[in-house]
């Protein structure tokens, strides 16, 4: 069984908009290169040329922001949940 | 009549119509409102802002709405204090505060951001509401949405300070507390937008918001005798202030307001969250997220949405950033209070100490003429002093009992 992602609003679009997806992989890139698969652009807009996560994009492996976990490297399994969030103003 | 021309990515320039979005579709970047000033030079001078009435809305051209304000109307025109008795302590010849502990209706700068906020979602025809906060914005929702009927939504960290917490329930709204901090409260909320036909004031009218905090800079700079100060300590959490007090300085500078402005723009920050400070002093270009651990919950962000051009507005206009320890977090409250008869709440105790840090690195020195920002009010943030301060003599009502005490309560001296 694949992983589910959970799409933001803004990205949408690109997923006929269904607000999860799945994808297969060990880790986060190889799910992100997985859902790119699927939805051509989605990693565009999660990375940059470079491959690095956009400045202002978080991913989330369950509750944790992967930034304190393995960055894109960090492990996945099936019964993870990743969630794709904007940075957010507030305070 | 509205100088808005439409929204702008600020990474990628995409451009967007005057619409309740968050972020850039493309690069998820922030959206900045974008003004004619062509058409607004003729209107604003400084004759004409020095005429209207004392509050925020004498910006009215500089802030993103198409009609007239229609809620907020007395936020913002917060006194700015010439502080001698503060400066002495300092070391410094010229201190002012710029006092929004005493901004209209709930004691903090987040009444401007608000204003502006709220306005825009009745243009919008939005009837709900909603925020994620640190408690300041969930004060200033609450009461502004009540003040115009809207429906509010407030959703906060489950251990904010009671203060916080009291003074937004009493508007009768809806809160609900989020076990987690704040970061978990933004994600929570970014989902919950997606499905709600709701203004939520700091997301998808964020942009909107965001330009509220301009005010702020923009009466610094018109009270300070149309100039902008050598130096200015802003708090950060987010560190939407600080960019936007930048951007104050700038369309000033535009419309021939001020003088062009030499201001070193300087973030304060609590070492238990102090992501945007570390990255200044580690020389990086990017923010690494922090669980927040400090008693300075309002600025408790963990995960700045606009850190990374917090941190260029301190390094390009020839500042820096400090954080302090909470033990020093609750000096620079009692300094300022002691010195100048202002109680502000940690936010501002981080802002005090930081000054003070920031003239013993020698970064800001004694002719530098410096404006200290003081973002919120000490009786929502009690728990920070309580059991710190001398407990009062209780003694029974007769005047020998007063005069045997009176040796003992004297304690200045
Ligand atoms: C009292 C106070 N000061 C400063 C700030 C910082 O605001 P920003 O998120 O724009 O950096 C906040 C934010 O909540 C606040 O409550
Ligand atoms: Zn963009």
């Amino acid at each position: 069984m694949p992983t589910s992602v959970r799409i933001p609003v803004q990205l949408r679009t690109l997923t006929g908009g269904q607000e999860v997806i799945t994808g297969t992989g060990g880790s986060v890139l190889e799910i992100i290169e997985d859902i790119d698969r699927q939805y051509p652009g989605l990693k565009d807009r999660i990375c940059e040329s470079e491959g690095k996560v956009r400045r202002f994009v978080n991913i989330f492996l369950n509750e944790e922001d992967i930034r304190f976990l393995e960055n894109l490297q960090t492990a996945v399994t099936e019964k993870d949940e990743l969630s794709i969030i904007p940075a957010i103003a507030g305070g | 009549m509205s100088f808005v021309n439409g929204l702008q990515c600020r990474e990628c320039d995409q451009s967007y119509p005057k619409e309740p979005l968050s972020v850039c579709e493309f690069c998820f970047g922030p959206l900045e409102v974008v003004y004619d000033y062509e058409a607004i030079r003729p209107r604003l001078s400084r004759e004409i802002i020095g005429n209207r009435a004392p509050n925020m809305w004498r910006y009215a051209e500089l802030l993103p709405l198409d009609g007239e304000a229609r809620v907020g109307g007395q936020a913002g025109f917060t006194p700015l204090v010439r502080a001698d008795n503060l400066a002495r302590r300092l070391g410094l010849k010229d201190v002012y505060i710029k006092n929004d502990s005493v901004c209209a209706p709930t004691l903090s700068f987040k009444d401007r951001v608000v204003a502006v906020a709220l306005s825009k979602a009745l243009e919008f025809g939005f009837d709900t509401v909603g925020c994620a906060s640190t408690g300041n914005l969930a004060n200033a929702v609450a009461a502004n949405a009540a003040s115009v009927g809207l429906n509010s939504y407030v959703f906060i960290p489950a251990d904010l300070e009671m203060g916080k917490v009291l003074g937004t329930l009493i508007y009768k709204n809806n809160v609900i507390k989020i076990d987690g901090n704040y970061d978990d409260v933004n994600r929570l909320c970014s989902e919950i937008v997606g499905k709600y036909r709701w203004g939520f004031v700091n997301i998808n009218l964020r942009p909107f918001y965001a330009e509220g905090s301009k005010s702020f800079g923009l009466e610094v700079a018109e009270q300070l005798g149309w100039r902008t100060p050598d130096c200015i300590v802003v708090p950060m959490a987010g560190g939407s202030l600080i960019t936007k007090i930048r951007k104050a300085f700038t369309e000033m500078e535009k419309l021939d307001l001020i003088p062009d402005s030499r201001c070193r723009i300087f973030g304060a920050q609590a070492t238990g969250c102090s992501p945007i400070t570390t990255a200044v002093k580690a020389g990086r270009d990017f923010i690494k997220p922090v669980k927040p651990d400090s008693i300075a919950k309002s600025i408790a962000i963990g995960n700045p949405a606009d850190g990374y051009y917090a941190l260029k507005t301190m390094l390009e206009s020839g500042g820096w950033g400090e954080d302090v320890s909470d033990e020093e977090v609750v000096e620079g409250i009692q300094l300022l209070a002691e010195e100048e008869g202002i109680f502000t709440e940690t936010a501002g105790g981080v802002t005090v100490a930081v000054t003070r840090k920031l003239i013993g690195q020698g970064r800001i020195s004694s002719d530098d003429l410096t404006v200290i920002s003081i973002t919120g009010n000490g009786l929502k943030t009690q728990e920070a002093v309580q059991g710190r301060l001398a407990e009062p003599a209780v003694i029974p009502a007769r005047l020998s009992e007063f005069e045997e005490t009176l040796p003992q309560v004297s304690a200045v001296g």
